[in-house]
């Protein structure tokens, strides 16, 4: 089954997103991508995308990025299952290739080409709509998408760190606050990104241990792109219109300070648990707060949180803080606990390295 | 487009309202069949009798099985269902939106396939 689509866009992944994707894609179009989207008939058939794309003369390419938006939503529509919004999304919109997805998500081809087939036939068949969401709809569904993107991140940062994934999370998220620039959240997403992608160098050690974020090598961070991930922070910050990512986004430009203000950082903590209220936030505004005034005041508040005691880093933070209070033997029990729980190889190391660092 | 929106829901959520909840309920019904209708769009709706009324038959090896019952138990059952004309799935998720059992059970969304147009 021939993507045209994918084909259009396959050059994304390695040259970047141009400026104004929508007139590549015309250009594309008027290339030898024309015959194979002519052949490729299933994606034709269910997307006028792809006929306007090669109708539209160069000058009028204003429609085309909405155009390539609206694939976007129908990708990330909520009537598709999740691994298929992050699949259809990588597949059409990113033009990676059935191979490479499968690769990145450690599925079998077969499963992943599968996977796509229900997925557009499914778009097909129930009608999902080739378009941007009206208003009432689309603060729900740009969420879907931003957290599609986030996915895929995510799923490139590991550990282990697949950078064609991450980068191609990054191109997404540009193209995202390209296309819809007044979104305050797709800033703050791609600003996300950024700061994390920069620390990617310095996150596992040259023996494939995890480092944590206070014992990085700040010099392999990529300070390029922190500034990248700064410029989107202030253009989200810009539109005065809080959210979840600009907070998280915020709180990674604050990690990338030379003194980082654990004051603040555990005020947006704070306010993201406000937001997005979860045991993980409240987990990390504890770290920050034990940074901030202490390892009573952080330990005190890691012990009110209920509901992550089968996730490893929740035993391990109080591990780190009963050791900052020289209380050993309940360090030793809690890395214990923390590394029974540790998910793969690089993070049981890891814990396994700080528990070797404890007084006999 | 064709949808079907199946109703499913416990049949305690209505056999067991008080009259004034349940009266509530029926207006909520037939204003959403009023609202289809008024723009074309209501291509039938019914609410079934209980599934203690249910029969289920088969046919196997040129046989008639007729048993008593619907074809699986479950928890939730189909109460009834709202056949639409819609221009996408978005169009007929907001008219199921306004199933009065969504808030209890669940309404499933099946497009039709559409055979105008075979021919026979």
């Amino acid at each position: 089954m021939q993507d045209a689509f994918l084909r259009a866009a396959e050059r994304w992944p390695h040259d970047g997103v141009p400026a104004n994707p929508g007139a590549w894609i015309v250009a594309t179009a008027k290339n030898s991508a024309i015959d194979r989207i002519r052949r490729a008939q299933t994606l034709a058939r269910k997307t006028e995308l792809l006929a306007r794309a090669v109708e539209v003369p160069e000058t009028e390419t204003s429609t085309i990025p909405d155009e390539r938006l609206e694939l976007v939503f129908a990708c990330c529509h909520p009537a598709l299952a999740a691994d298929a919004q992050v699949a259809l999304t990588l597949s059409l919109v990113g033009g990676l290739a059935t191979p490479e997805i499968a690769r990145a998500f450690l599925v079998p081809e077969a499963t992943l080409a599968q996977r796509l087939v229900r997925a557009k036939r499914k778009i097909r068949d129930a009608g999902i709509p080739l378009r941007i969401p009206p208003e009432h709809l689309l603060p729900e569904r740009l969420r879907t998408v931003l957290a599609t993107i986030y996915l895929i991140f995510n799923a490139g940062y590991g550990p282990p760190v697949r950078r064609d994934l991450c980068a191609e999370a990054i191109r997404l998220a540009l193209l995202l606050a390209t296309l819809m620039p007044d979104e305050a959240e797709a800033h703050g997403l791609h600003a996300l990104l950024l700061f994390q992608d920069a620390r990617r160098d310095a996150r596992v050690s040259g023996d494939g241990e995890l480092v944590l974020l206070d014992d990085q090598d700040r010099s392999l961070w990529d300070h390029a792109e922190i500034e990248q991930g700064r410029a989107a922070l202030e253009r989200a910050l810009a539109l005065r219109m809080p959210g979840p990512y600009q907070l998280q986004a915020a709180i990674a430009s604050l990690y990338a300070d030379d003194e980082v203000d654990w004051q603040q950082v555990a005020l947006l903590y704070a306010r993201l648990a406000e937001l997005t209220p979860s045991p993980v936030v409240e987990l990390n505004r504890a770290v920050a707060v034990a940074f901030a005034a202490g390892a009573e005041s952080g330990l005190a508040l890691v012990d009110e949180i209920e509901g992550l005691d089968g996730y490893y880093l929740f035993h391990a933070a109080r591990a780190d803080l009963l050791r900052r209070l020289e209380r050993v033997e309940a360090a030793r029990s809690a890395y214990a606990q923390a590394r029974s729980l540790a998910p793969t190889d690089v993070e049981r190391a890891f814990i396994e390295r700080r528990l070797a660092e404890l007084p006999q | 487009m064709q949808y079907v929106l199946l109703i499913y829901g416990e049949e305690s959520n209505w056999s067991d309202l008080p009259p004034d909840e349940l009266r509530t309920m029926y207006a909520e019904y037939m204003a959403l069949a009023s609202d289809l209708r008024a723009r074309n769009k209501l291509l039938g709706t019914n609410q079934l009798h209980p599934v203690a009324t249910a029969t289920t038959v088969s046919v196997r090896d040129g046989e008639a099985i007729v048993t008593d019952g619907p074809f699986a138990e479950t928890k939730e059952v189909l109460g009834g269902y709202f056949v639409v004309d819609a221009d996408s799935l978005d169009d007929a998720i907001e008219w199921a939106q306004r199933i009065p059992a969504a808030r209890h059970g669940r309404v499933e969304i099946r497009p039709a396939i559409d055979h105008t147009g075979d021919r026979s």
